[in-house]
């Protein structure tokens, strides 16, 4: 168990430590990224650039700029007040970037979690509903479902359903994007919700149904369930206990990975289309303004969920799943 | 007289698939009384394992249609409904399967999967239930039964898994044991555990056993009864003396004849039945084995029916061949030097 944990984190910080440098390199190489430039606004005199280098230190030879760039990224996460220079801020609108993520943690928070459990639930369900009614026309129809979930992008169907349910009706019933949080108003921090919990579930719900629908096909076919069944056990005995039980063993794995994409800022369409301001549309912002800090910060952000959740998976794997059990 | 247990009378199972019906198992008749061991035997496709399957309705599914009756303690198990059929699953009559590495699910215990059985057709606590699995385990010949009842099946060893199936089958008391070529995927050595395992247990549970094999070798062994099928048939049917050493059927000569001997001069090279089995959607007309058999002859056209034609009442079997010209022409066809025409 410690062993574990211990490898894991090491893991994690050559993760982050990787992924950190890359962004870093890429942002480089990238053409346009000059932050001086950028900074500098319209028409500024060569002197004016060179000053703002030389402020923001970005003179300095690149693993110099790399490692600042880390110390205050690190120093973000600290409590207490920090010194001007330690803060890691934006080069476009000079926010601390650590604070504008904390920002969007709760909404993006609220997003993900709702959005997760609904299409865990619905997708294990859909998924069984139609493994076991197989070839009939209820299958058909929820596969086609499925199908049109999985196929439907969520810029279409966010705009389409914030249009159709919430701005064109003379009396919407859901109100028209944003966040309301949960310690302000939970019941209209539920309805905000509403919308973005289910165009975010919808691909994830129609994509895991169709998985768990082949893998419990595929495991109903297994000798094991034919054991069941020549022991006497009831059908929904052998369905919940043989079956699925068996079947969600992959799906553990999918969700941990998706569950820490979403919440680590990968819900940017939705968050942007719903105006949420979560992590996630920080993410949109930032990335529109080739705006190194902050990207750097949402990437280090959700390069930790996905490590985190990662560890997570192979955790719950393993007691899932006794063949992979260290003994 | 021993009590009665099974009937099986005209028993036939068709399968409709995209490519057109399938005969799996066309006619078989047999009895099982307390205390018999029946050897099944034949080659893969030849319907032993779809018999099996069907006493306990396991081939039961919307493409399947049945014939014949399946008599067990005075009721037609194949009218039974699936509500019925399931307090005999496991609890009058169990199964035990072919390949131990996979008959066990992988996430439970052993123990657990025992005690699934027991608490299934019983009124038994689950640590009642625990400690009979733990029992269970010790007759079937695992080593500290106490401790091994909580493993999982991957900590078992194949012949270990196969000895846990066989506690599961056992949970209940069953009356009659089905065991679908329980011996196949096991070592040589452990194979003759197992056999002898199987037939102390049905003395000491007092139930019968029907044992299904392509291998002569494994029911000569403890089959008092065998039959031989081929093509959903029952090409032969006696008592195991009669069957080993007055053969009727010319498939059954071929059988005797792949099996390797030790006591017989070696052959340049082990014999094989030539061909292949037929079709079980398109079969031959007449005898079945006809394509395939040395010794087919203008009346093997029609199908010859399933009889009596030697002198033991309880041999029966399926060739046009006389009685004579089936002594004369076996040892040859067994040896491996008759060839089909």
């Amino acid at each position: 168990m410690v062993p574990f944990i211990i490898r894991r984190l090491i893991g994690m910080v050559a993760v982050l430590f990787g992924v950190s440098v890359l962004v870093f390199i890429v942002f480089i190489l990238l053409p346009g990224g000059d932050p001086a430039e950028r900074m500098a606004g319209k028409n500024p005199t060569p002197q004016n650039i060179v000053n703002i280098r030389e402020k923001w230190g970005f003179d300095r030879p690149f693993y110099v700029q790399y490692v600042k760039m880390m110390q205050k990224a690190g120093t973000g996460l600290l409590p207490g007040p920090h010194g001007e220079y330690d803060i890691l801020r934006s080069f476009d609108t000079r926010q601390d970037v650590v604070h504008e993520i904390k920002k969007g943690i709760p909404a993006t928070f609220s997003l993900c979690i709702g959005a997760g459990i609904i299409w865990l639930v619905f997708g294990i369900l859909v998924g069984v509903f139609s493994a076991v009614k197989a070839g009939r026309w209820s299958d058909r129809l929820i596969t086609t479902f499925a199908l049109i979930g999985v196929s439907m992008p969520v810029f279409w169907l966010g705009l389409v359903l914030r249009y159709f349910l919430a701005e064109k009706p003379a009396h919407p019933r859901f109100p028209d994007g944003g966040y309301v949080p949960l310690t302000t108003d939970p019941a209209e921090w539920a309805l905000h919700l509403i919308l973005p919990w289910f165009c975010l579930s919808v691909l994830f719900i129609g994509f895991y149904g169709r998985v768990l629908r082949s893998n419990m096909l595929d495991t109903m076919n297994e000798d094991y369930v034919r054991t069941a069944r020549a022991k006497g056990l009831r059908s929904n005995q052998i369905l919940m206990r043989h079956v699925l039980r068996n079947s969600l063993i992959p799906i553990v794995s999918l969700f941990g990975l998706d569950f820490a994409a979403v919440l680590g800022g990968g819900a940017i369409l939705t968050e942007t289309v719903f105006d949420l301001k979560g992590v996630g549309w920080y993410a949109a912002q930032s990335v529109g303004g080739l705006d190194l800090p902050p990207i750097m910060g949402v990437t280090l952000y959700g390069s930790f969920f996905i490590v985190l959740f990662s560890a997570l998976v192979d955790f719950f794997y393993a007691y899932l799943d006794p063949r992979i059990r260290p003994t | 007289m021993a009590e009665r247990l099974l009937d099986v009378k005209g028993l036939k199972v068709r399968f409709a698939t995209e490519d057109g019906i399938v005969h799996a198992v066309d006619g078989v008749d047999f009895e099982l009384d307390r205390g018999d061991v029946l050897g099944i035997v034949g080659e893969s496709g030849s319907g032993k394992s779809v018999t099996a399957m069907t006493l306990l309705g396991l081939t039961r599914d919307k493409n399947t249609r049945f014939e014949g009756e399946v008599i067990y303690k005075g009721q037609n198990l194949l009218d039974l409904p699936e509500s019925r059929l399931r307090d005999v699953r496991g609890n009058e009559i169990a199964m035990i399967f072919q390949d131990p590495m996979t008959s066990l699910n992988p996430v439970y215990t052993v123990g657990d999967q025992i005690v699934e059985a027991i608490v299934t057709h019983e009124q038994a606590t689950k640590r009642e239930a625990k400690r009979r699995a733990a029992e269970l385990l010790r007759q079937v010949g695992i080593p500290n039964p106490q401790q091994r009842v909580d493993d999982y099946p991957h900590q078992f060893s194949g012949g270990m898994r196969q000895r846990a199936m066989i506690a599961m089958a056992l949970s209940c008391n069953p009356d009659v044991l089905i065991a679908d070529e329980p011996t196949t995927a096991l070592d040589v050595t452990i194979q003759a555990q197992i056999l002898e395992l199987l037939d102390r247990l049905r003395e000491d549970f007092d139930s019968a056993v029907i044992l299904i094999t392509h291998d002569l070798g494994v029911v000569a062994e403890v089959a008092n009864d065998i039959i031989v099928m081929y093509a959903g048939r029952v090409v032969e049917h006696g008592p195991k003396r009669q069957l080993f050493y007055d053969p009727q059927h010319p498939y059954t000569w071929g059988l005797l004849g792949s099996i390797p001997r030790l006591d017989r001069p070696k052959p340049k090279k082990l014999h094989s039945i030539e061909g292949m089995p037929p079709s079980l959607i398109n079969l031959p007309s007449g005898c079945k084995f006809r394509p395939r058999c040395p010794h087919a002859f203008d009346k093997c056209e029609e199908e010859p029916e399933l009889k009596n034609r030697v002198e033991d009442r309880e041999h029966l079997d399926r060739c046009w061949l006389s009685v004579d010209d089936k002594r004369r022409l076996r040892d040859t066809t067994i040896a491996g030097e008759a060839r089909v025409a």
